[in-house]
This record gives structure tokens, C-alpha cells and sequence, in this order.
């Protein structure tokens, strides 16, 4: 077996201890305040690992993916208070919608050079939260309280207990990363890394490079539409503020940055250091303090890709540092 | 005569008021090495991105293996078999060697195990294995051109683009290098290539096309374009050209 296969089977053990070790933690936790921050702490790591698939795998840099989080939010949202369809199936609409919004997004943006995508990202988001803060039908600013109707999980609503959500956010992380884990060994993985690094590189090699962008945008945003719905259900109530602000885009970018941008553990190992601490900063400067753990998160940031620009997964590195002129 | 593997036919390249390429007509037959010379500016890089899609000429047709490819796109083209080399090194520099060398092979391999074996194939072939593992961005300049040739030879090319892959070696890699173009032809690879150093490039190719001003000025067997009058004097100018 070569060095590749063993790291590849090393991973896979590693995520598979982890998540065993994650799924026995509510045994011993059982405050309420602390489960809440752990299962938003699953969320964000699925979050941010479907981000890094377009971000850091593909190198198309969005900070609007709040949009496609809002949207799967909304639609399961919307289409159990109007017609009684069940969370699941919204969940699935929510992220069929996300990806084709995601691939008209990406039409017009990703033959462009340059920072169109980016810009284009952050727009098309601010444009959807207007829509929605106006969207009377949607209950526009208002937004939409789901009724509550009996702890079950063909409803995905559990009110005495965030046991089910955790478990729930837990099996969400684990699919991501191990969609994630099987994309980084397909072509889909390497025509992304090199579209990347390279793309007239790419191109040259017989790489559609347009098709891979459009790939890898859908894929994430079909996952982080999942990751709305399951917040919509998590919350019971949704409003644009809520689901559909610039924060929520900043806080799916973040961990794999923090982490490391492009790698497979870069966006777990951020969410689980960068969420907790923003739940805790929040409640220490009290829901007033709206933008001052944003600054907070900047600063970290900064300090983190002037220290270690590979992310915080560079120090756990078997490679030796990339220096020198080997011989 | 049978049809060539390449041929440009008045092929013209405009950038603004510059012209890059004028009226340039090759033909390069398969099997054959193939070098293309010329001053710098003279549009040696220009006409290797036109043959390999990288834009479209202003005017003028291409036509690989028989087909019309003038508006193919690049990708599309690779998979007809023109691999190319980039005279400024396009590494994937975050990826290692390997695996710069896969994306390659994956235009041939449906599977992921079949990419990866032949990149180890061609990996071999160009002296590269015991670089594999290293990050392409770790590579010294003569092993990161020659992670181009591998990546390119990975595709299963037909004709191979090389564009300066010997141009600022030393002496010794130079011939190394133009060792593994010797050892690529015998593999039934046509090569197209692009070298300025003459005392590499002649004794390798079996037929020099050169490359002035965006004209072509001549062809024909290496030792007959180097005495050409014209040839000296787009190289060293006109003075000496009255001499020879
Ligand atoms: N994309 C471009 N836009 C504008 N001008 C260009 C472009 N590409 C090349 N040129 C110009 O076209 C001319 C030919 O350039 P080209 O790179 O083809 O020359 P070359 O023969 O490869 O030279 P060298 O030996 O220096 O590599 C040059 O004057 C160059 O500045
Ligand atoms: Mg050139």
C-alpha cells in the first residue's frame, strides 16, 4: 500500500474515531446552553466544508453563500407553514434551488477574470435579503415562525430536547467531510485544485475549467442550503436578519480559513476553535454587541494568515515546511 | 503526400495595432521534431497559443489530424492530442508532483487508479519518481520544466508543444533535457519546439522553421536555416548579413 492510500485510510480512521467520540459527548454534557454551541459548532464545520469545496478547493472565493443557507431555510420553511410538506423534502427543494441558483450565478461570473466572482457573490446575496425582507408572502422582515406541531422526526421538530439536532448537525458534518474526503481522490478534485492553482495550466491539460467551477459552486451550495434547512428547523423561526445577513456568509468562509483554506480538516478544526468563541464573545458583549465579534474575528484572521498562512492545520503538517532547494 | 499532423494556413494574430503573427503557414508531419526559431518578439509563443487554443487568430484556419480546429477550445484540442509546455513554468504549485501529473493523465483515464498509474508511468520516463511526493513548488527550475514535459506527455499527446523547456538550464541539464525530447520522439510523439539556443536545438530537430517579425522567414533542414542570409541578419542584424 503507498503513502498515498495509508494517509487517505488514516483519515478516514481519524474521522471515524472522531465522530464516535463526538456522538458520545451528550452522554456527560448535558447543559442545554453548552449542547446548543456544540450543535452549532457541527453545523459550522458542514457549513464551512461545503464552502471550502467552491473556496478553498476550487478557488472561487464567495462571501454570499448566506444566500443559499437563506434559501434553504426559506423553502422548507415556507413550504411546511403554507402546504404542510414535510421539513425533509424542503430541505431537498431548498438545495436543488440553492445549486441552480448557484450555477446562474456562476454563468455569467466565471468566464471573467479576476475578482467578478467575489463581488458578484456579495451582491446577488444582499439582493436576495432584500427580496426576502420584502417578500410579504415570506412574511418579509417579520419572517416566519414555524408552528409547532409535536416533537416527531418525520416533522424534524423536537422542542424538550436538542439531543436529535445535535445528531442530526453530527451525521450533516460527517457527510460533508466525507464527501469532501471522496471528491479530494476523484477528478472532480483535482480539476479543481488545478483550476485553482493554474487555470490556463488547467485548461491546457484538457481541463474544462468553466465546468469545474460550475460543478464545484453547485455542490456547495446544494450542501449549505441543507445546512439552512436544518437551522430553520433547529431555530423554529426564521427571519432575513436571521438567516440572510453578510455574518452568516463570513461565518461559513471563516473556519476554513482559520483552519486551512483547501484542506480536508482546515474547515472542523476552525469551527470547532472559532464558533464556541463567538458564542461566547456574543453572550459576554450581550446581543447588542452585533459587530464587535465580527472585529474579533478579523483580528484573528489577520494574526492567523500573517502567522500561518497554510491555517491552523499547518502545524499538525507531516510535510516539512515548503523551503530550500531540495537535492 | 499525406496530410500533415499540423498545418496553420495564413494564420494572422492582431494585438491592437501589433502584429504578433502575419500570414504564417506551417506544416509539421508526424513523427518529425520540429524547431521553431526566432528572435525574441518574433511570435514563436503567439503561434503555440493559437495552435493550442489559448485564443483564436484574427484571421487564418488550423487544422490538426485532418480537422478544422481554428475555433476548438483549448481543452477540446488537448483531447484531439496537442500538449503543450509554457515557456514562463505553469506549475500547479500547491499540488505535489504526482499529483500535478494526474490531472494530466485524467483526460485518458476514466478511473482514478488507471490516472495514477500512468502518472507514475510517465513520471519514470522523464527521471521525475523520485520527485513524486515533493510539492511542485519545492521543484528546481530544471525539474519544474520538466514536470511540464511530464504533465503534457500525460495527456497521450500527438504533438508535443515545448516552449523554451531548455532555455536556462545549465549546460548538463540542457542535454538531459534534450535527451528526454529524443526519448519522446522515439515514442512516436511529433515535437513542435521553441528554442533559442542554436547549439541545442539544431543538431535535435529535423527541420527548423523560423520566425521573424511575426513572418516566417524560412525553413528547411537545421544546417542550411543557419547559413541563411536572412536568418543571420534577423539574429545579428543586417551588418554581418552583408558579409555572409
Ligand atoms: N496577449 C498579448 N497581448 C498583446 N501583445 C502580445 C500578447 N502576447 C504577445 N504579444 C506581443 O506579441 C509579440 C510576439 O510575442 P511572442 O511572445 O509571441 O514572441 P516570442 O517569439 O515568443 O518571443 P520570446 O522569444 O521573447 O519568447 C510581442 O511583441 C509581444 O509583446
Ligand atoms: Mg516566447
Amino acid at each position: 500500500m503507498d503513502s498515498f492510500t495509508q494517509r487517505r485510510r488514516r483519515d478516514l480512521i481519524l474521522a471515524a474515531a472522531l465522530a464516535a467520540i463526538a456522538a458520545c459527548v451528550p452522554l456527560f454534557v448535558k447543559d442545554v446552553y453548552v449542547q446548543n454551541i456544540m450543535v452549532l459548532t457541527l453545523m459550522y464545520a458542514a457549513l464551512s466544508q461545503a464552502w471550502n469545496i467552491l473556496g478553498g478547493y476550487c478557488g472561487q472565493i464567495s462571501l454570499g453563500h448566506a444566500l443559499y443557507f437563506g434559501l434553504g431555510a426559506y423553502t422548507t420553511a415556507l413550504l411546511f407553514t403554507k402546504f404542510g410538506v414535510l421539513p425533509w423534502f424542503g430541505m431537498l427543494g431548498g438545495g436543488i434551488i440553492s445549486a441552480l441558483i448557484a450555477l446562474a450565478l456562476g454563468y455569467p461570473t466565471f468566464r471573467l477574470r479576476g475578482h467578478y466572482f467575489v463581488i458578484a457573490t456579495i451582491v446577488i446575496a444582499e439582493i436576495g435579503f432584500l427580496l426576502f425582507h420584502n417578500w410579504d408572502y415570506a412574511g418579509a422582515a417579520l419572517g416566519i415562525d414555524i408552528p409547532v406541531r409535536g416533537d416527531s422526526w418525520a416533522k424534524f421538530q423536537f422542542t424538550r430536547s436538542k439531543l436529535p439536532f445535535y445528531y442530526f448537525a453530527l451525521v450533516f458534518c460527517c457527510v460533508a467531510w466525507f464527501i469532501t474526503w471522496w471528491l479530494e481522490d476523484s477528478k472532480w478534485g483535482f480539476w479543481w485544485r488545478a483550476v485553482k492553482d493554474n487555470p490556463d495550466a488547467a485548461e491546457s491539460l484538457g481541463v474544462v475549467v468553466f465546468n469545474s467551477k460550475m460543478g464545484a459552486a453547485a455542490v456547495s451550495a446544494f450542501l449549505t442550503a441543507i445546512g439552512g434547512a436544518f437551522y430553520a428547523q433547529f431555530v423554529s423561526y426564521i427571519d432575513p436578519e436571521s438567516v440572510m445577513t453578510f455574518q452568516f456568509s463570513l461565518l461559513m468562509a471563516l473556519p476554513a480559513v482559520l483552519g486551512g483554506i483547501g484542506t480536508l480538516w482546515g474547515p472542523v478544526l476552525g469551527a470547532v476553535i472559532l464558533i464556541p468563541m463567538t458564542e461566547l464573545t456574543r453572550s459576554f458583549i450581550g446581543g447588542s454587541g452585533r459587530g464587535v465579534d465580527l472585529i474579533l474575528y478579523g483580528a484573528v484572521i489577520v494574526v492567523i494568515s500573517l502567522a500561518r498562512p497554510d491555517g491552523l492545520i499547518g502545524l499538525f503538517s507531516r510535510r516539512p515546511a515548503s523551503k530550500g532547494v531540495p537535492q | 503526400m499525406t496530410t500533415p499532423l499540423l498545418e496553420t494556413r495564413g494564420v494572422w494574430q492582431r494585438f491592437g495595432g501589433l502584429i504578433a503573427n502575419s500570414d504564417v503557414s506551417i506544416s509539421v508531419g508526424a513523427g518529425e521534431i520540429v524547431g521553431l526559431i526566432g528572435p525574441n518578439g518574433a511570435g514563436k509563443s503567439t503561434l503555440f497559443n493559437l495552435i493550442a487554443g489559448v485564443l483564436p487568430p484574427t484571421q487564418g484556419t488550423i487544422w490538426f489530424n485532418g480537422e478544422n480546429v481554428t475555433q476548438m477550445p483549448a481543452a477540446e484540442r488537448c483531447q484531439r492530442g496537442i500538449a503543450r509546455t509554457f515557456q514562463v513554468v505553469k506549475s500547479f504549485e500547491t499540488m505535489t508532483v504526482i499529483d500535478n501529473v494526474i490531472v494530466g493523465a485524467l483526460i485518458r483515464n476514466e478511473k482514478m487508479r488507471d490516472a495514477r498509474r500512468k502518472a507514475h508511468e510517465v513520471l519514470e520516463f522523464c527521471g521525475l519518481a523520485p520527485r513524486a511526493d515533493k510539492l511542485a513548488r519545492d521543484l528546481i527550475p530544471s525539474e519544474k520544466r520538466r514536470l511540464e514535459v511530464a504533465r503534457a506527455l500525460a495527456t497521450e499527446p500527438k504533438l508535443l508543444m515545448l516552449d523554451e523547456c531548455l532555455t536556462g538550464l545549465t549546460p548538463l541539464e540542457a542535454q538531459s533535457g534534450v535527451a528526454l525530447v529524443r526519448k519522446v520522439r522515439e515514442t512516436g510523439v511529433t515535437v513542435l519546439m521553441v528554442e533559442h539556443v542554436m547549439e541545442i536545438v539544431m543538431p535535435l530537430v529535423d527541420r527548423a522553421i523560423v520566425l521573424n517579425l511575426g513572418k516566417k522567414l524560412v525553413e528547411g533542414k537545421p544546417a542550411d536555416v543557419v547559413r541563411h542570409p536572412e536568418v543571420i541578419s534577423a539574429y545579428l542584424g543586417d551588418r554581418h548579413a552583408v558579409g555572409a
